[in-house]
């Protein structure tokens, strides 16, 4: 079945061996082995917990690996990183911060800057495209803390690709964001996988299946085989219960080809 | 009330008033959006630490006191980076240990000294004009790092996951910061005294963030509203005859009062406002599906 799949013959972007991460010498991953392959859009699920948003920081060199290997683009985390664009879970956002969208946009743009370097007239071509393709373009002068969540996860996936990245990290891209955003959301992110390759945490097991490509479970071991099928083995061995999967009373037909977002929609 | 400016002491502090205004404005709008006003507290009171060994070693305290404030405000950024310790504790203990080396060191000190209460509530009306020299020599300072850094230092404060992955090197830009505190908490010291350093590094950029939501422009406005204060206040001092430190921190926060009851009626203004902008933007996406 993996031979046949359609990325195969594209290059690993990422290539993680045996990693083992945790804090205080607690592991919260064990033995994740993992080859992302260009253009591949793997969605990871898994309970509150699991070691998910550990996983990216591991990826991003914000928690290093105690064990096993991971390696960006064929580079170290911290040499790689500048190919990742990261839109992060948490909104920690202070609402009355000075800061407007085309600012935070720019901030993308910081990592094609050394210290005592300015901005160029290139960056901005960057923020402004990056902008427009979230169709936030219009609102650039507006202080974030005025907008709604859906619009400042939207800005906030312009500061990522801001950042013009090989690889985008999306932890919980939906949290907070209301369905005909999320619709919006999910067909961005479509599109922008036609170039980059993209690796979503969400919850929402249902929204997952309208636009990943593959899909994997995370419990502090990574179940990934490279399809987009879950099986009810996976899903028992990452959640150690039966879970709310059930599409339209048809127990373990979770990930069908029928598009969710136009249900959503409808 | 122009007659007080032939005084040289009114001249001077009017100066000095100017001189705070402007790294209080630019710094304390840091404080302020970085939410480290505490720290900002521990630093002014550990430099009193190093006004003491001024007096003890016979030095000019004020170079005690930007030692003792940088090396503190270094530690409390290390420590609160570096650490699992619970910050607000450290920057307790900092706090106490630095004010009371400060008096030990004082108290050791034979002669004359009661010029030690001006650093504790602030003398204005007693600058010196070495001391004006001093001030601008940190005001440049402040402003010039400012400037350099201000991509970095703006990448920190909003977002500091971010701005790690970006490789920005968020560590000394950081200590940076803290050091940039000390030397304006130094300054500030000279004129409104340590125990109000607090209240004007925090109000002008507070006020000034609740109407402009640009750092630069914050940044700008907290300056502005800083020699409106001084100014203001010292007059306000001379004509009442009050102590100028203390008038001065009342205007301020009179004004920052005024300026919390003020604010509501401005955001309800300003989001009708936007609300009629949105309008357009909306109905193009609804089009698109």
């Amino acid at each position: 079945m993996a031979d046949t799949h359609p990325t195969d013959t594209l290059p690993e972007v990422i290539s993680i061996q045996r990693l083992w991460a945790g804090y205080d010498h607690e592991p919260v991953l064990e033995d994740i082995n993992l080859s992302v392959k260009a253009l591949d859009f793997i969605g990871l699920i898994g309970p509150n917990g699991s070691g998910k948003t550990t996983f990216f920081k591991v990826l991003l060199g914000l928690l290093p690996a105690s064990q096993g290997e991971v390696r960006i683009m064929g580079k170290s985390v911290i040499q790689g990183r500048r190919f990742i664009g990261y839109v992060p879970q948490h909104m920690e956002c202070d609402r009355d911060f000075p800061i407007s969208v085309w600012d935070v946009v720019q901030l993308g743009r910081l990592g094609r800057r050394r210290l005592l370097q300015r901005y160029t007239a290139r960056d901005s071509e960057y923020v402004a495209k990056a902008l427009h393709r979230v169709e936030m373009f219009s609102l650039r002068d507006r202080p974030i803390g005025q907008l709604s969540g859906g619009q400042r996860k939207r800005v906030y996936i312009a500061r990522a690709l801001a950042t013009d990245p090989k690889i985008l990290l999306l932890d919980e891209p939906l949290a907070g964001v209301d369905p005909h955003a999320e619709t919006h959301i999910y067909e961005l992110l479509k599109q922008l996988n036609e170039q980059v390759t993209i690796l979503m945490i969400s919850h929402d097991i249902g929204a997952i299946a309208s636009c990943v490509k593959t899909v994997g479970c995370l419990n502090r071991r990574l179940y990934y085989h490279g399809e987009k099928q879950l099986t009810p083995e996976m899903i028992e061995m990452v959640y150690q219960c039966p879970v709310d999967l059930i599409a339209h009373g048809v127990p373990h037909r979770v990930f069908s080809l029928h598009n969710l977002s136009q249900e959503i929609k409808q | 009330m122009i007659e007080a400016l032939q005084f040289d002491f009114m001249r001077n502090a009017l100066m000095a008033g100017v001189l705070v205004s402007i790294a209080c404005g630019v710094i304390g709008s840091f404080v302020v959006i970085n939410r480290i006003v505490f720290i900002s507290g521990g630093i002014a009171h550990a430099a009193y630490g190093g006004i003491g060994l001024g007096y003890f070693f016979g030095f000019n305290p004020v170079l005690g006191a930007i030692l003792f404030s940088v090396a503190s405000a270094l530690a409390m950024g290390i420590v609160q980076r570096k650490t699992q310790q619970r910050t607000d504790t450290i920057i307790g203990v900092i706090w106490a240990i630095g004010m009371a080396i400060g008096i030990i060191l004082v108290d050791l000190t034979e002669g004359y000294k009661t010029d030690l209460m001006s650093y504790l509530f602030g003398s204005i009306l007693a600058v010196p004009f070495s001391d004006l020299l001093i001030m601008l020599a940190l005001d440049s300072v402040i402003v010039i790092l400012t400037v350099l850094f201000y991509k970095e230092l703006l990448a920190i404060s909003f977002d500091e996951t971010f701005a790690k992955v970006m490789n920005v090197p968020v560590d000394a830009i950081y200590l940076t910061l803290m050091s940039l505190i000390a030397l304006t908490v130094v300054m500030m010291m000279r004129v409104v005294g340590l125990i109000m350093v607090i209240a004007l590094l925090t109000m002008p950029a507070a006020i000034s963030s609740l109407f402009v939501k640009d750092m630069k422009k914050m940044m700008g406005l907290a300056s502005l509203l800083g020699m409106v204060f001084t100014t203001s206040g010292l007059w306000l001092s001379y004509w009442l005859n009050l102590t100028s430190g203390a008038t001065i921190i009342l205007v301020a926060g009179a004004t920052y009062l005024l300026s919390l009851t003020l604010q509501p009626l401005m955001r309800l203004t300003h989001s009708t406002a936007g609300i009629k902008r949105k309008a357009p933007q909306s109905a193009l996406k609804r089009t698109k599906h």
